[in-house]
């Protein structure tokens, strides 16, 4: 450092010679070499010098608990840098694929033909179930729908029920709120709720129905205009839109989402929450997965999701 | 001293030669660019048009998760927000360039033109999020739309974004008129409403014309702002009541799902497809733009 701050001296003297741009020049150059060689040094900590870094992309739905994740385990363990972003789960799950991240997120399972890339690639992905995430229907809090069955959001979906009187609430319009379609949280609605699970069904939401690039999009929608109805991730839903209880039919009872009847299987509209690693996970990647699928558990609950058993 | 008069003889013919070759070689990459760019988009896109089938393609369906690739929703859909914002626009920046050029005293034109340049340098992000939070609540109630997420709120937003390229580049125009035409105008007994109207606003017609032309690519190629306005429902605006539904544009779309294609799918392809079809549509009206201002310059006299 001694040295850089003479030579900044030096510059200033020289400055007003006529070659005073090139020497200004050559000694910024030599002052960036020595600066850059003498950083490690400064910061004299051999840890970081080793430190290993996990890439982990993937699913929107999974990235504020990837990086309350990644956080907390840099906390103990200042070894390891991870670096969390999001995209969706098709993003994070090709970026797997091409071998520029070590741990994919994902809001649902890879399809056959995206195993089908991964093997070309030579890679066998390894799947992790890391959490549980219930998928709340919301809508505005003035609106007098309590609760609406399966098969009901479906045709309101679809199309087919088109004004809330025709479920039990005012005269007004049906303004259909989604994610866009690179979302698995998308898909998963999709099939499960739109197809009720039926996989010869070919149903598809109606073309007027909203495309949200963002849950934040959805939520500002949902507590702004008393006609739209939305769905998203549990651990999305603000204290401002309000929930409706989904029955699985006619017959069976309403149930508002929670982590209690996620686990109890009485809340209709659950999934499972992935992380891929490429081959099976080594070294730090492996002590993490472990300390996710562990402890880590802890922090699921905090953030609105669903810890595993 | 020699030395130094050999140097000063040399120097000057030296550095034209390279400061020439610089200029030219830039000026020609900047061209070289354009086609590589247009290159490349012909390369991933045009996989697309074999495919999938034409009637697919033409359909009103757009669900590119399930093979269903109908790119009239969205192509209407990007012309419809880039008309009517143009309708919008065009009226209040002539106005505006009509006042600031011939109306407005000197000192109100020195504060006036620098800030609307500064128009220009709002983030689309910040007006997208102006347009969800304040002006969608607002045609929601006020028009009684379902929602107010409309093609209307995303022509509203496209016409302030286009209003500084359309108030300059016709103002320009405007500047360009000579002041002898407007001498004559009023010599002749016209008013000054007149001379402005009858007179200097036909006289920079075709200068308007390409301030609208340009405004126009610059409406139809935006994206974040009217993806987060007009709620990406990919559905025909064809109906009377369309411009008050969402709709889904080209641009909007190739943002929002280029980031989960698998790179090489159809999905991918037509994605690309819709960037050609983009890119065609603003060339042609770059050209209508451009073949406006040759038109102006071998009418001459108004240079």
């Amino acid at each position: 450092m001694k040295l850089a701050w003479l030579q900044l001296c030096c510059i200033r003297h020289r400055l007003h010679s006529s070659r005073g741009a090139l020497c200004l020049l050559a000694l910024g150059l030599v002052w960036l070499l020595v600066g850059c060689g003498a950083q490690p040094v400064s910061t004299s900590n051999p840890a970081a010098e080793a430190a290993q870094t996990i890439e982990n992309k993937g699913s929107d739905t999974l990235v504020n608990l990837a990086l309350a994740w990644a956080e907390t385990y840099m906390g103990f363990r200042p070894d390891v840098r991870i670096s969390v972003t999001g995209g969706g789960s098709g993003t994070g799950i090709a970026a797997m694929i091409n071998g520029t991240v070590d741990i994919a997120n994902a809001s649902r399972a890879m399809k056959p033909e995206e195993i089908a890339a991964a093997e070309a690639n030579g890679i066998s992905p390894v799947e992790f179930t890391v959490a549980r995430d219930a998928i709340a229907v919301v809508v505005h809090p003035s609106n007098p729908v309590d609760t609406l069955t399966l098969q009901q959001i479906s045709e309101i979906y679809t199309g087919n029920i088109a004004n809330w009187s025709q479920v039990g609430g005012e005269d007004r319009p049906i303004v259909l709120l989604s994610r866009e379609s690179n979302s698995g949280t998308y898909v998963y609605f999709l099939e499960n709720v739109i197809r009720l699970g039926n996989r010869e069904s070919e149903l598809l939401f109606t073309p007027d129905t909203l495309l949200m690039p963002s849950s934040e999009g959805i939520s500002t929608e949902a507590r702004q205009n008393p006609n739209g109805i939305g769905y998203d991730g549990l651990g999305y839903v603000t204290a401002d839109q309000k929930v409706v209880a989904v029955a699985r039919d006619a017959d069976a009872p309403y149930v508002l989402p929670s982590v209690e009847t996620v686990n109890d299987g009485s809340y209709p509209i659950a999934r499972p929450l992935y992380m891929y690693t490429a081959g099976e996970p080594a070294d730090q990647a492996k002590e993490y997965l472990d300390w996710v699928l562990g402890d880590g558990q802890s922090l699921v609950s905090e953030l609105g999701f669903v810890p595993l058993q | 001293m020699a030395e130094r008069d050999a140097s000063e003889n040399l120097n000057p013919r030296w550095t034209e030669f390279v400061v020439e070759a610089l200029i030219r070689l830039l000026g020609f990459s900047s061209i070289g660019f354009v086609a590589l760019i247009f290159l490349f988009l012909l390369r991933e896109g045009l996989p697309l048009f074999f495919e999938v089938p034409p009637g697919n393609l033409l359909g009103t369906r757009w669900y590119p998760t399930f093979d269903l690739f109908g790119t009239l929703p969205l192509a209407l859909g990007s012309i419809m927000v880039t008309v009517v914002a143009i309708l919008i626009a065009l009226p209040l920046g002539v106005a505006t360039a009509v006042f600031v050029r011939e109306v407005a005293p000197n000192w109100a034109r020195q504060v006036l033109k620098p800030l609307i340049e500064v128009l220009a340098g709002i983030p689309s992000v910040v007006l997208g999020f102006f347009g969800m939070t304040l002006i969608a609540p607002f045609i929601r109630e006020t028009l009684g739309a379902p929602t107010g997420l409309t093609a209307f709120t995303g022509a509203l937003i496209l016409a302030y974004m286009a209003l500084p390229t359309i108030i300059s580049v016709a103002e320009d125009a405007l500047d360009a008129v000579p002041k002898s035409y407007r001498d004559a105008g009023l010599a002749m007994g016209a008013t000054q409403w007149q001379t402005i109207w009858r007179v200097v606003v036909p006289a920079g017609r075709s200068g308007i014309l390409t301030a609208v032309m340009l405004g126009m690519g610059r409406a139809i190629g935006e994206t974040m702002a009217v993806m987060m306005v007009t709620g990406n429902a990919a559905r025909i605006p064809l109906s009377l009541d369309s411009l008050f539904r969402p709709v889904r544009t080209m641009t909007a779309t190739i943002a929002a799902e280029m980031g989960e294609v698998a790179q090489g799918g159809t999905h991918y392809h037509a994605l690309f497809g819709i960037g050609i079809i983009l890119f065609l549509l603003t060339f042609a009206i770059n050209l209508v733009a451009a073949a406006a201002i040759f038109q102006k310059r071998r009418r001459g006299g108004l240079r």
